[in-house]
């Protein structure tokens, strides 16, 4: 073979064709963020799922509004009914933010597209922070209209801006969760199942060992985070408890979530 | 084409290395997938990527795009690395996957959604849809109804938007009906005379053949040949095959000829076909063909990569 390896290229190096990257700004965040926004929303699965975290939250309402009785039908009542749909719900909306375009590979696009997985991974959080929040003011919004058409007398109560800022803090933990879960598995039915499963097993665990039952509140997030809906406030304690919960079930799942994200290969 | 600029050396008219690869090596485990690879891609040109499948191709590509890290070697693209490059799309447009799209979204949605990380008006998806020649009806179908030839022309879309002076396409030929081939050929063509840079990689020798100006030939993680097509497909002796075939070949063997091959195909020898038919017709025998072996030596190692790395029903 007559041209063999490196034969017919004159210029190996030294007279380089440069790339004029100086009219090219950096990808903004904010426009990274839409962009995962928007991937929830245009398939399928991530329209429906959307639509009925609107849909079940109004259901809720509107069967509270049926069939209790007017007494009980308060401002605090309609927001607590919707907290349980949307508990379920966005968790898992927070688990496809990372799991949809994985299993589907779209996440060789996307990291060809932006090389530095990092803000791929901040604009994921941040598009689940702003998706939570989103369903939380459908809920607010909702629970209002419940209220202004039932009947209770003190319908109202003494429900504040504290008691809406620990609903929204417990929801918005919910899909960071799920998120931080599908990043930990990238594969949704291992994160969503693993997500729903792990912690009644831990409380379970948790509630029957004698032993384990006094640091309970500190390690199994289901019950440091009871303080957030059930109207008594949040003690300093129990905010300490909260903190080591997140660690455990929220920051050390994405911790090694987003390294995974950062350092996988996507196949 | 924009956003191209000369750093060194003068020369007017030389061709300028855009791609740059330098012993680049992935290993996985013991297994070395890519095993010390260096070659360049220049401007103007299209340089093809051969070599068999598993031969290491698809990962010398994910490596110069950075998705997967290599274990040595480096790879430049206009002198920078990929990562260092704002807004890659806009610069270096990259298909290694066509079927890598989330099969629930419309084609249209995918081009949309990369055009706005890009930052690119919705209207350039509309002319890139109208580029590749998919329909407005077809665009606003899912992905997971695409035929293959469809999932390429939405690739090749997907790494024009962003008005690239680099395309790196893996494979973009694979599905292809040969009026697409055809297609492909013709603006890949448009695109390097306009002075891109194109590197595509395949593992069929005449697909490569048609489209490339330039060649690189890989097996199993090594480069075995590169250099311009004309220069690798040039002249290699003679193919002549003969009714009296053994006759033939003891009669050019007399004459001070070299057969280097003697199969089914006839006889390969390296002389001119001139001085082939002059010792046939000297001893009386019936040639049946007569011919320059034009790139018989590139077919013979290609053939010789795919053979060593053969799989059931894989043929090139």
């Amino acid at each position: 073979m007559s041209s063999s390896t490196g034969a017919a290229t004159p210029d190996a190096r030294g007279s380089g064709a440069a790339l004029d990257v100086s009219a090219t700004p950096r990808i903004p965040f904010t426009r990274l963020t839409v962009v995962e926004m928007r991937k929830m929303a245009d398939t399928r699965a991530g329209k429906w799922l959307l639509i009925t975290i609107v849909v079940i939250t109004a259901l809720a309402v509107g069967l509270l509004l049926v069939f209790a009785p007017a007494s009980s039908q308060t401002f605090e009542s309609f927001l607590g009914v919707t907290a349980t749909p949307q508990g379920f719900l966005l968790p898992v909306l927070g688990v496809l933010l990372v799991t949809s375009e994985w299993g589907q590979r779209a996440a060789l696009t996307t990291f060809t597209l932006v090389p530095h997985r990092g803000r791929i991974v901040g604009a994921k959080i941040a598009a689940a922070v702003l998706l939570g929040l989103a369903a939380i003011a459908v809920a607010l919004i909702i629970a209002a209209l419940g209220t202004l058409v039932g009947g209770a007398a003190d319908r109202w109560g003494d429900y504040g801006w504290a008691d809406t800022g620990n609903f929204a803090l417990l929801q918005t933990m919910g899909i960071l969760q799920g998120l931080a879960f599908g990043a930990l598995f990238l594969n949704s039915a291992a994160a969503i199942v693993t997500y729903f499963v792990l912690p009644i097993a831990f409380n379970i665990v948790t509630s029957i060992v004698d032993q384990l039952r006094d640091i309970q509140p500190w390690v199994d997030l289901g019950t440091s985070q009871t303080p957030l809906f059930d109207g008594g406030g949040v003690t300093g304690e129990e905010w300490a408890h909260l903190a080591t919960g997140t660690v455990l079930w929220i920051v050390l799942p994405m911790v090694v979530g987003s390294w995974r994200m950062m350092h996988s290969e996507v196949k | 084409m924009p956003r191209m600029s000369r750093t060194s050396g003068v020369g007017y008219g030389r061709l300028w290395v855009v791609i740059q690869v330098e012993h680049v090596t992935k290993s996985y485990g013991a297994f070395t997938a890519v095993d010390d690879v260096s070659f360049t891609a220049r401007q103007g040109r299209v340089t093809g990527f051969l070599g068999p499948n598993g031969a290491g191709k698809s990962t010398t590509m994910r490596v110069m795009v950075g998705l997967t890290p290599a274990t040595r070697g480096a790879v430049t693209i206009g002198g920078l690395p990929y990562a260092d490059i704002p807004n890659p799309g806009r610069h270096v447009g990259v298909l290694l996957d066509a079927s890598a799209q989330h099969a629930g979204r419309t084609g249209r949605e995918i081009l949309a959604l990369g055009a706005v990380t890009m930052g690119l008006p919705d209207s350039r998806v509309d002319q890139m849809l109208e580029l590749v020649g998919l329909t407005p009806k077809e665009a606003k179908r899912r992905v997971r109804h695409y035929s293959l030839g469809m999932r390429q022309r939405l690739g090749i879309a997907h790494a024009l938007l962003g008005d690239p002076s680099v395309l790196i396409l893996d494979e973009p030929v694979n599905g292809l009906d040969p009026a697409g081939i055809h297609w492909m050929r013709g603006m890949l063509g448009n695109f390097a005379a306009r002075g891109g840079t194109v590197l595509l990689s395949s593992h069929l020798l005449h697909e490569v053949e048609m489209i490339a100006d330039d060649m690189i030939l890989i097996g199993k993680g090594r480069i075995v040949a590169q250099g311009a097509k004309a220069d690798l497909l040039q002249t290699t002796g003679t193919l002549v095959r003969a009714v009296e075939e053994q006759a033939l070949h003891e009669a050019l063997t007399g004459a001070g000829l070299t057969v280097t091959a003697a199969d089914h195909s006839g006889l390969r020898v390296d002389a001119e076909p001139v001085d082939v038919g002059a010792v046939a017709a000297q001893k009386g025998i019936t040639l049946v063909e007569l011919r320059a072996g034009e790139g018989a030596g590139l077919e013979a190692l290609f053939l010789q990569l795919t053979s060593d790395t053969q799989r059931e029903g894989v043929v090139a």
